[in-house]
């Protein structure tokens, strides 16, 4: 279960975190010299026996034996209205929220007064249906315009009911902003580094954007490492070492950080969430120019081991 | 030490371009790198001037107030290299001229910008004040004209992006940039700004382009036979990589336009529409592969149905609004007043109001339209000259009653005069529904009414406004042929 203090001021450490994009273009230009010789993607990915894979080719409601669906606006699952980071949007099962249709998982938010909220959309989870202990987590997508929408491509671990998040663990493989076009980021979240100060790193595109055609996010993991790749750029690795610096980093930050800080909690079974978040604490309340309905369409999901 | 930063980073990259170059995979020239007709150079000025006129700048008109003194370079200003682009504004009543601006041609026949999405530059100001920028006027046809009146500066170097609305149009361009500025967003107070490292650039990272005719409105309206539209409220909207979207004006050039049913009316490449047959058509529009919100529904039934021609001799003739006359100066044709609903009229030019519809003798015939009729006014007042009828007789007007007539409908034609001169005198026709129905074969109903039937109007030498007043009970009229004449 996503808690009230996930994301709360996380628009702080987006507009710090910018300063840390300048590196981007040269450690990507490092990686091109040498992606030139050999296959790019042996280069960032080592697991390809696939396990699970969604193509969403069977229009109408996605596969029931896949995926459930997550309603409301976050209430139902005890958290303050809002998912805990005071968005807007109410989740449905309805089609014109979510559906499959032409090969494409589509999530649609609109605006529209339903359930006393402004917004509507979808999100999508495998809880109970498919859970994974390390392996490659990819998904091919193209994303939303505007201000204010906050789709994402996430992982959680599956004992947030015994061990309450952060502890269970929470690995965004990708997170977008609407009015950020060219940007998408990933993160871990864990004890002792969470919410504000995860551990996170944006990934620019230099000479396209992120909602005028797909892109392939994936992270693959292991025991003692998380890589996170777009369109097989590997940009970020994330070990027991990273999160222990984080943790140690930002130890000052949190009132009663835990002893248990700095911890890895990405050793256990985790499940999939899709969905589209309208407004909240990190991207903002949509503006009067962003445009609705907004779709986020999925190509397709697959699992490796 | 900024310069120093960047050139070292200039190095960085140029070093990496070149080992990525040299070890890279090897690939075949693409159908892309087939050599262009005209050169591709996308650089405008980075320390001087890339391939530009010997005269490098050439100003706007100076005998219409562009002032060609403010315009250089400056050796201590860049925000690359050591040379930027230097820009006075000058004030309003600078006596060489209150306003700056031109544009920069290229030095041969024009550039193959094909390969380009956007025109950008680096530019700072000395205060936050607003300029206009673009690219694509040659001051010749300015036929792929694109431009941006909000450049807001910045105090620091900012990088701005002017987006090219279909680059595949510009095959052939000379107009490589366009600014103008005045002191319109200063208060009057002159300014200088810097311009640097301004080129048409290949981003990839402009999106969700957006065109519009019409303002991305869908109207519907009546056309006639022989009659012309331009189609108006013509943008283009992209989101830059900042989120923002961005709003230029393109010339109509850009646009693809056409019309669903060409037997009612065709369109021209400049987006001029000619109405030519009865039926309905709808008039669309597209830039590249993007079809433009907005969109205009013709409904044509035939010619336009006009007004009978004026036959009286002109010397016996004082006229407000007529093509058979030469009308006195108008103040206005609606004077959109305090409680008015009245559309329709606008401006006080005669030539320029609601529907130019072919005249039954050849040329133009100009018909005001009015519409969410309560009152209105044409005014000869405060701007112009009160207009001296008193050699006159009779009013005459041609009215188009544009919807049903009710038994409770009324006209109401009122005169005043002195308006602004401190005295007045008013007098009212009203015409019943009886009255409007009294209409010929086309619907026009031609009025000529006594001038002193207007009771209570008596100051002939100082006419001020003749009113059309409905309260709202007919709501849809055209006017015609509105002028005095002696009997």
């Amino acid at each position: 279960m996503n808690n009230a203090i996930i994301y709360k001021e996380k628009n702080m450490k987006y507009i710090k975190s910018f300063n840390k994009i300048k590196l981007a273009p040269l450690f990507m230009v490092a990686l091109l010299v040498g992606a030139c010789n050999t296959d790019e993607t042996q280069e960032v990915t080592q697991l390809n026996n696939l396990v699970m894979q969604d193509e969403f080719d069977v229009d109408g409601a996605p596969d029931a034996s896949m995926w459930t669906y997550e309603i409301g606006d976050g209430t139902a699952q005890g958290l303050p209205a809002g998912w805990g980071n005071a968005e807007l949007q109410y989740y449905t099962d309805r089609p014109e929220n979510v559906t499959v249709e032409n090969g494409l998982l589509v999530i649609t938010a609109i605006e529209e007064s339903f359930e006393s909220s402004n917004y509507t959309s979808a999100r999508l989870t495998t809880q109970g249906l498919f859970e994974q202990q390390y392996g490659r987590f990819e998904a091919r997508i193209k994303l939303p315009t505007g201000k204010g929408l906050w789709p994402a491509f996430w992982l959680l671990g599956n004992d947030c009911d015994q061990n309450p998040w952060p502890q269970c663990g929470e690995i965004d493989v990708m997170e977008y902003l609407g009015n950020g076009p060219t940007v998408t980021f990933g993160s871990v979240h864990g004890p002792g580094y969470n919410g504000e100060f995860s551990v996170s790193k944006e990934y620019e595109l230099e000479n396209d954007r992120f909602d005028e055609g797909f892109h392939i996010f994936g992270i693959e993991w292991g025991p003692d490492y998380i890589n996170y790749y777009v369109d097989g750029d590997l940009y970020q690795t994330i070990t027991p070492s990273t999160v222990a610096q984080q943790a140690e980093d930002v130890e000052d930050e949190f009132i009663d950080a835990p002893e248990n800080a700095g911890e890895w909690v990405f050793n256990r079974p985790f499940y999939i969430i899709i969905n589209m978040a309208v407004g909240g604490n990190l991207p903002g309340a949509p503006n009067a120019e962003t445009e609705f309905p907004q779709r986020m369409f999925v190509d397709y999901v697959r699992v490796y081991n | 030490m900024k310069n120093m930063k960047f050139n070292n980073l200039k190095i960085t990259m140029l070093l990496t371009v070149l080992l990525c170059t040299v070890i890279s995979c090897e690939r075949d020239i693409s159908d892309d790198a087939t050599p262009a007709t005209f050169p591709t150079v996308g650089d405008i000025f980075t320390d001087t001037p890339i391939g530009l006129t010997e005269e490098f700048f050439n100003s706007f008109d100076p005998a219409e107030g562009a002032n060609v003194n403010g315009f250089g370079t400056d050796n201590g200003e860049a925000f690359e290299g050591s040379i930027s682009i230097r820009i006075d504004v000058p004030a309003p009543n600078d006596p060489d001229g209150g306003f700056i601006g031109g544009i920069f041609e290229d030095s041969g026949e024009g550039r193959n910008l094909t390969q380009y999405d956007a025109l950008t530059f680096w530019a700072k100001g000395s205060t936050t004040g607003i300029v206009e920028v673009g690219f694509g006027t040659d001051f010749v046809e300015n036929k792929y004209a694109v431009s941006f009146p909000n450049v807001q500066l910045s105090t620091d170097w900012k990088k701005y992006i002017i987006p090219i609305p279909d680059p595949s149009k510009l095959v052939q361009e000379r107009g490589m940039f366009l600014f103008s500025a005045g002191t319109q967003s200063t208060n009057g107070f002159g300014f200088t700004f810097w311009i640097d490292e301004l080129r048409f650039e290949n981003l990839g990272t402009l999106g969700q382009e957006m065109p519009r005719i019409f303002n991305g409105a869908d109207l519907t309206q009546e056309a006639f036979v022989g009659s012309s539209i331009q189609v108006s409220g013509i943008s283009y909207t992209v989101n830059l990589p900042t989120g923002i979207n961005q709003t230029v004006n393109a010339a109509p050039s850009y646009y693809s336009f056409s019309s669903s049913n060409e037997s009612v009316a065709t369109i021209s490449e400049s987006g001029l529409i000619s109405v030519t047959g009865v039926g309905t058509t709808t008039i669309t529009a597209s830039v590249g592969n993007n079809l433009a919100q907005g969109s205009l529904e013709l409904t044509s039934g035939g010619p336009f149905p006009s007004a009978p021609v004026p036959t009286r001799d002109a010397a016996n003739v004082v006229s407000l609004f007529s093509d058979a006359y030469s009308n006195v100066p108008v103040r206005h044709y609606n004077g959109f007043f305090q409680f008015a609903t009245t559309q329709g009229g606008a401006g006080s030019d005669p030539n320029n109001v609601d529907l130019q519809v072919p005249a039954p003798g050849g040329g133009v015939d100009n018909i005001i339209n009015y519409t969410e009729l309560n009152f209105v006014s044409i005014g000869t007042y405060e701007t112009v000259s009160l207009v001296d009828i008193s050699a006159m007789t009779h009013l005459h007007v041609d009215i188009n009653i544009r919807e049903a007539i009710d038994g409770s409908d009324f006209l109401r034609l009122s005169m005043e005069s002195g308006t602004g001169l401190g005295s007045t005198t008013f007098g009212s026709v009203i015409l019943g529904s009886a009255a409007l129905s009294n209409s010929d074969e086309n619907g026009w109903l031609s009025l000529d009414i006594p001038i002193s039937d207007f009771s209570g109007f008596s100051d002939l030498a100082n006419f001020g406004q003749l009113f059309f007043v409905s309260d709202g009970v007919i709501s849809d009229i055209w006017v015609d042929n509105v002028y005095f004449y002696n009997e």
